[in-house]
């Protein structure tokens, strides 16, 4: 297989009447604005490319459609093909306050249908946006409402399609961003393994790895207590802490957001101590563990020695040896697990690793 | 950190910051808790400012607050008590009915907030009559003018309006005899930091050690190449004092940031676990006092630091650039001098947090 350096390049379209904030949440994922920042943009005109190395080999190739009528129009008839071929994944934006909505379900009939057509395994993800503009008791019950109704004019996609509100004043967009990427990792089970074993090796009660530009998460592990962790938004919750960290660092120091990265932030208390840190190129680890100062070094120094695995990984996709070589102080012995067959049940509620060496 | 003033020799400041009261009232009926007054227009944004100061309310949800009908009284406890009293903005607070002296008796500020989005005309004019009333029974009170809302104005618009709203002020005042009056003026939006510095200053005022802390924090910078240190209230971010270097609003931010991301991380992973094995363990040898630190990658040095110094309060410090990483022993030993210190200048929190330890 020649898949060392091929980059998996995945089409995704972002669609959506106009105004209804797909370039917005753009800028804020991808490109560091905050959401302060989105009432500058103007209306995209045509379509906006970016092309987005993500995680080592996965290549976003995303297309900001402009929403305005004549643009639409231009999708449906003469770029039809163009548009709507070889798509991976479609990102439906809906504004919650429109009052069009039905115009707006009948819209997103004739593009599920073009995509049908054209792009018949693709992938649809329907954002209802702007939901802090509804009072919050009343947001539950709206979203049912309308992606009820969205999903009857779903055509082929009918059963496939996910739904999920949205707004760019709170973590609801990391949420619903973490699921795409998730869906468009090619290798997100063998990540997945080598995190499992680490987050035993090292004694973790979480592991969360993150991309670093995005902050978006990329998956996570969690064993034994932890998995009963009341906070189940936390992942989409550290996402957006990180995220406006990031921010507030490269304006206090003005180094660009893109690069005011820290190497390693800790925070210990008498009940949990955590680190994040620099994993790959592309990623960041989160780490949760014990409150223990021996565990706590000892899981830093198995981290950085695991380094390089992760490095392979982030390249290209194909099985790996297991994680346990790399650990220079684990005498656990190896399940002997390959990358591709681990075993996502695997490794919960043991927590019993305590006599292991760690120094 | 040989070189401390002691702590419980107040330090005396040449030059005391302007109309620093320093003044905790605790008359006869008191409850010896300093009272702040939000007043000012119908819709001028009192209620959304307590919300979202001290009840955490996110700025867009304050969209929708309902207008406020009778004085919302509230208790914050945290290294000092203080009531925030929330008024309806239609009120004539010198009304008859009002019990007036049950009021302002024992109140630390008032602060008056000014829509400076919409006609503020009114507002002044109210404004001037509660300053001169004041002035006549209760001069000691510190006036507080949130110029507020900023954030829909453009840059000049801003910087004229607040211009504007002082000269208007205290011409009035100087008309009257009164230019000395402790009225002070700050440009708010509930959107960005700015409430959160206002506030601040505002508070700093009712702290009668507040020289004592700048001090002490004075200190610690210079011991230890901190560039910029703040003693903060963990709950509203307010902070309570700061070394004397100057401060800007962009070192609060990414401190008062800082406090949030610690925050929120120890509310994720520090739940009440079910005893799991791992139990005995933590309590060998965890911490107690929660303690944070940020290394950059660009500067390769620690950048922040962050450690609880008791139940409500946590030093944060911005490092500077010649701090290396290996220094956070030396950090730590100063920081635990520091905190010490505190001890005696807020014996308070100390017996607090021993009461609250006994119950549990
Ligand atoms: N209240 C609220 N406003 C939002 C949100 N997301 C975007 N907006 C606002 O929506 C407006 C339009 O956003 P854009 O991202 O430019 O819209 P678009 O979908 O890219 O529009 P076209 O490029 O014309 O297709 C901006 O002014 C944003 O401020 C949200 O979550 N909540
Ligand atoms: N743009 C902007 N709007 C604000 C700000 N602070 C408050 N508001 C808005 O102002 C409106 C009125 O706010 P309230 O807090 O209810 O005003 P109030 O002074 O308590 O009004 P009464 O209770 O009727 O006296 C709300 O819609 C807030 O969202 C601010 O800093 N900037
Ligand atoms: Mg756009
Ligand atoms: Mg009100």
């Amino acid at each position: 297989m020649n898949t060392t350096k091929r980059q998996k390049q995945r089409k995704v379209l972002l669609m959506g009447k106009s105004g209804a904030g797909k370039s917005s949440m753009r800028s804020i994922v991808f490109s560091n604005y905050v959401a302060k920042d989105v009432r500058r943009l103007g209306a995209t005109i045509d379509v906006e490319h970016s092309n987005i190395k993500f995680m080592g080999n996965l290549m976003l190739n995303l297309w900001d459609c402009g929403g305005q009528d004549g643009f639409v129009e231009n999708y449906l008839t003469h770029q039809r093909t163009h548009v709507f071929s070889s798509v991976a994944v479609l990102i439906f934006v809906f504004d919650i306050e429109s009052r069009e909505f039905a115009a707006d379900v009948v819209s997103y009939g004739s593009i599920v249908r073009a995509l049908a057509e054209n792009s018949p395994g693709a992938k649809v993800f329907v954002l209802v946006h702007k939901m802090d503009l509804v009072q919050s008791r009343l947001r539950q019950q709206l979203f049912d409402e309308r992606a009820e109704y969205i999903k009857q004019a779903s055509e082929n996609f009918k059963d496939t399609v996910e739904f999920f509100p949205t707004s760019i004043w709170d973590q609801s967009l990391y949420k619903a961003w973490t699921q795409i990427i998730y869906y468009l990792i090619p290798n997100a089970r063998g990540i997945e393994g080598l995190l499992r074993e680490l987050a035993e090796v090292v004694d973790a009660r979480e592991l969360i790895l993150y991309e670093r530009t995005t902050c978006l998460m990329v998956t996570h592990v969690t064993r034994g207590v932890e998995t009963g962790n009341p906070f189940t938004d936390r992942f989409e919750r550290i996402s957006s802490i990180l995220k406006t960290h990031k921010q507030s660092m490269a304006k206090h120091t003005g180094i660009p957001a893109g690069s005011s990265n820290f190497a390693e932030m800790q925070i210990k208390t008498g009940r949990f101590m955590f680190f994040i840190t620099r994993l790959t190129e592309n990623t960041n680890l989160a780490a949760s563990i014990p409150a223990s100062e021996q565990v706590f070094n000892a899981a830093r120094v198995n981290i950085m020695l695991v380094r390089p695995r992760f490095a392979e990984l982030d390249i290209a996709s194909k099985p790996r040896p297991a994680v346990q070589q790399a650990f220079a102080h684990s005498a656990e012995s190896g399940s002997g697990l390959g990358m591709g067959a681990m075993d996502g049940e695997d490794g919960r509620g043991k927590g019993k690793e305590r006599e292991r060496g760690f120094e | 950190m040989e070189d401390l003033p002691d702590a419980e020799v107040p330090h005396t400041d040449p030059v005391p910051p302007r109309f620093h009261t320093g003044r905790l009232p605790n008359s006869k009926a008191g409850d010896g808790k300093p009272r702040l007054l939000l007043m000012g227009q119908r819709r001028s944004g009192k209620s959304s400012i307590s919300s979202v100061v001290f009840h955490k309310l996110p700025p867009s949800e304050t969209l929708y607050l309902e207008t406020t009908t009778r004085i919302k009284k509230e208790s914050m406890h945290s290294f000092m008590d203080f009531q925030v009293w929330d008024f309806p903005g239609h009120l004539d607070y010198f009304d008859p009915a009002f019990d007036v002296d049950n009021i302002f008796e024992e109140i630390g500020a008032l602060i008056w907030v000014i829509d400076a989005q919409d006609e503020y005309l009114e507002a002044i004019m109210r404004l001037n009559t509660t300053i001169l009333n004041l002035q006549h029974s209760y001069p000691n009170i510190n006036v507080e003018v949130f110029v507020h809302k900023v954030d829909g104005l453009s840059e000049d618009y801003k910087g004229d309006t607040f211009r504007d709203i002082i000269q208007r002020v205290q011409d009035e005042l100087s008309d009257h005899g009164y230019e000395n009056a402790p009225v002070s003026f700050y440009q708010t939006s509930i959107y960005d930091h700015s409430i959160f510095e206002a506030f601040s200053k505002v508070i700093q005022k009712l702290i009668p050690q507040l020289p004592t802390l700048e001090a002490l924090l004075n200190s610690l910078c210079q011991t230890c190449h901190i560039e910029k240190a703040y003693l903060f209230d963990i709950m509203s971010k307010i902070y309570i004092a700061t070394d004397t270097s100057p401060t800007d609003l962009g070192s609060y931010e990414i401190c008062s940031d800082y406090i949030d991301v610690v925050i929120d991380v120890s509310e994720i992973y520090g739940w009440d676990r079910p005893t799991e094995d791992g139990d005995a363990e933590a309590q060998e040898t965890g911490n107690n006092d929660a303690e944070s630190l940020i290394t950059m990658e660009r500067k390769g040095n620690n950048y922040l630091y962050l450690r609880e110094i008791n139940k409500y309060l946590a030093l944060i410090c911005l490092m500077g650039d010649d701090s290396p990483a290996d220094k956070k022993a030396v950090i730590d030993y100063n920081v635990g001098v520091f905190q010490t210190a505190l001890k005696q200048v807020f014996p308070r929190a100390e017996r607090d947090v021993e009461a609250t330890e006994a119950v549990e």
